[in-house]
């Protein structure tokens, strides 16, 4: 009988895992403030007065340049800082911090009022955090060594045999899955460097990832590799701000993004840090 | 207790009691404490503010039940994977134990690579050992070379395992007396057929525990390999973890490394202890 600690201490286990049950509160994901309380430069931010804007380290172009947010140069850095204007921020009220893709979504308070970290939009996703209306929509785009079998490719079938690789947390691994099927299971990397690596050394023999990561890798990364060709993700793969669930901030961020696009804004910074994205040919 | 119960007397009865009382009560107070001090835990954890949430995200059942079927799929390579190295680590070990320990003069730059490799490959971190293996020596563009993610991952796992194994055999073999090698060689055995036949044979068996578990250590650090590529069990379930935002899948993923680990400790513990000791 001495084993009835260890029995007790088995049972109080289970109860931590089975009082777990499935509490799935399903809600819609609407969070609805209204417009007005969008008060210009006095929303209930983080810290008082100011806008605390996260997104990884390294973080990459052509959304961030040179790995300094603060800049205002690359695509996600213009976006997040037109939409802080749009909140009654400027730069000078806007604060960079570092928020870990995989940490961005964890439990309990977060140090950011916004996250912008090309995080796709899915409803899965949508349970655990609040997004804003997306601010892009990517394609996604196989890249391989121009003297490669892959480079060859004109359809996706023909990609079918290939030995694919991507970056972990990206829907590129989903869209391989759903679109492409491969024999060989791909490759899933840590970070956009570890597949760009495994592409050069041939650990992989092409990589999917966004168009204008894509764009960018073959024009500043690897000088032997071509784009072969884009398709799009299985119902499509849009890009929005991640803020933590039922944040106040949702309504005013998403109503920024609506505001930006209305203006043209939003296609103005598209053009002029992603802009190639279109040159690339569409895979059947 | 099947002694003839005639000659007992009142004493030894009254003895009995006494050692049965004293059990009984040492019971009451391990169960009414791990009582305490679990249910304390539960209540704390439980009702902490950010519970629910904590719930949601890391002790998911729906998520749990959907992810546990791939996360499964992926253990069985990590499986595979520590078979294979533990098989390797255990004969490399042994080669570089028996070169370090060696006395011939002429063997003196194989014992000094031996050192170097055991002081090499134990001092850097396993995981950046992976990394370095996995994608510098497809960088060296080599025909021949393996570049297969999980090759390359094992070779890295193999060449960290064998240094600390190594060094426990060496142990094992320090720990056999003196005695036994001279008596060996008094009865005309050569030098190697001493230790293979009177000194390996007593130093393995006395370091089947530590030998045991750095097989336990091994078997969670085929998890490293992850980051080379290779859909193993942590992958998958970060994987997974990344498509719901729900760190759930890591839960299964732990659950089936002990799964391994536990029942392996618990047979270090039966060779280490008093009763069970392998002699």
């Amino acid at each position: 009988m001495r084993k009835l600690p260890v029995i007790l201490t088995l049972v109080a286990l289970l109860a931590l895992l089975g009082g777990c049950g499935s509490s799935s509160d399903d809600d819609t994901g609407s969070t609805s403030a209204s417009a007005a309380d969008c008060e210009p430069g006095n929303l209930a931010t983080q810290s008082d007065g100011v806008l605390t804007v996260a997104t990884d380290e390294p973080a990459y172009p052509p959304y961030f340049i040179d790995n300094d947010p603060t800049n205002g140069k690359g695509f996600e850095s213009a976006v997040a800082y037109a939409i802080a204007e749009h909140l009654g921020y400027p730069k000078a009220k806007v604060r960079w911090t570092v928020e870990p893709f995989n940490s961005s979504y964890a439990p309990g308070p977060k140090d950011f009022d916004f996250d912008v970290n090309q995080i796709s939009i899915t409803p899965a996703r949508q349970k655990v955090v609040d997004f804003s209306k997306p601010y892009y929509t990517a394609n996604q785009a196989v890249v391989a060594l121009k003297d490669s079998e892959a480079a060859k490719a004109t359809s996706i079938e023909e990609l079918g045999d290939t030995k694919l690789g991507v970056q972990i947390g990206t829907t590129s691994l989903d869209a391989v899955e759903d679109v492409i099927d491969p024999s060989e299971e791909p490759q899933v990397f840590n970070n956009s460097s570890d597949t760009v690596t495994a592409l050069k050394n041939g650990q992989v023999e092409a990589i999917v990832v966004d168009v204008p990561t894509a764009l960018y890798l073959v024009a500043a990364e690897i000088e032997d590799a071509g784009v072969v060709g884009q398709f799009s993700a299985p119902g499509g793969d849009q890009w929005g701000a991640l803020l933590a669930k039922d944040s106040p901030l949702t309504a005013c961020v998403s109503k920024a993004v609506a505001e930006l696009e209305e203006s043209g804004e939003l296609e103005a910074l598209n053009e002029r840090w992603m802009s190639k994205a279109a040159g690339a040919p569409e895979l059947e | 207790m099947s002694e003839s119960a005639a000659i007992l007397s009142d004493r030894r009865l009254e003895r009995e009691t006494a050692k049965r009382r004293q059990a009984r009560r040492s019971q009451a107070i391990a169960a009414a404490s791990t009582l305490v001090v679990l249910g304390g835990l539960l209540t704390w954890i439980l009702t902490s503010p950010g519970w629910p949430e904590v719930r949601e995200t890391f002790f998911n059942w729906e998520v749990f039940k959907e992810s546990f079927p791939d996360v499964l799929r992926g253990f069985w390579l990590d499986v595979k994977l520590m078979v294979i190295v533990e098989v390797a680590v255990l004969a490399i070990g042994l080669l570089i134990a028996l070169v370090r320990t060696s006395r011939a003069p002429a063997l003196f730059p194989l014992r000094m690579l031996g050192t170097v490799f055991v002081d090499v490959f134990r001092g850097i971190p396993t995981i950046l050992l992976v990394y370095l293996v996995g994608f510098g020596i497809p960088a060296l563009q080599l025909t021949g070379l393996p570049t297969d993610p999980v090759v390359l991952g094992g070779i890295a796992l193999t060449l960290s395992y064998s240094a600390y194994v190594a060094e426990v055999y060496r142990a094992g073999i320090g720990s056999v007396h003196r005695g036994q090698r001279d008596a060996a060689l008094a009865v005309g055995l050569t030098d190697s057929q001493a230790m293979r036949h009177v000194i390996l044979p007593q130093a393995v068996r006395r370091v089947a525990p530590p030998l045991l578990n750095d097989f336990v250590a091994l078997q969670k650090d085929v998890a490293l390999v992850s980051i080379l590529g290779p859909q193993e069990a942590f992958r998958i379930a970060q994987i997974i973890q990344g498509e719901n935002f729900n760190y759930t899948p890591l839960i299964a993923a732990a659950l089936l490394y002990l799964a391994i680990t536990v029942p392996l400790a618990r047979l270090v513990d039966r060779m280490g202890g008093p009763e069970g000791a392998v002699r």
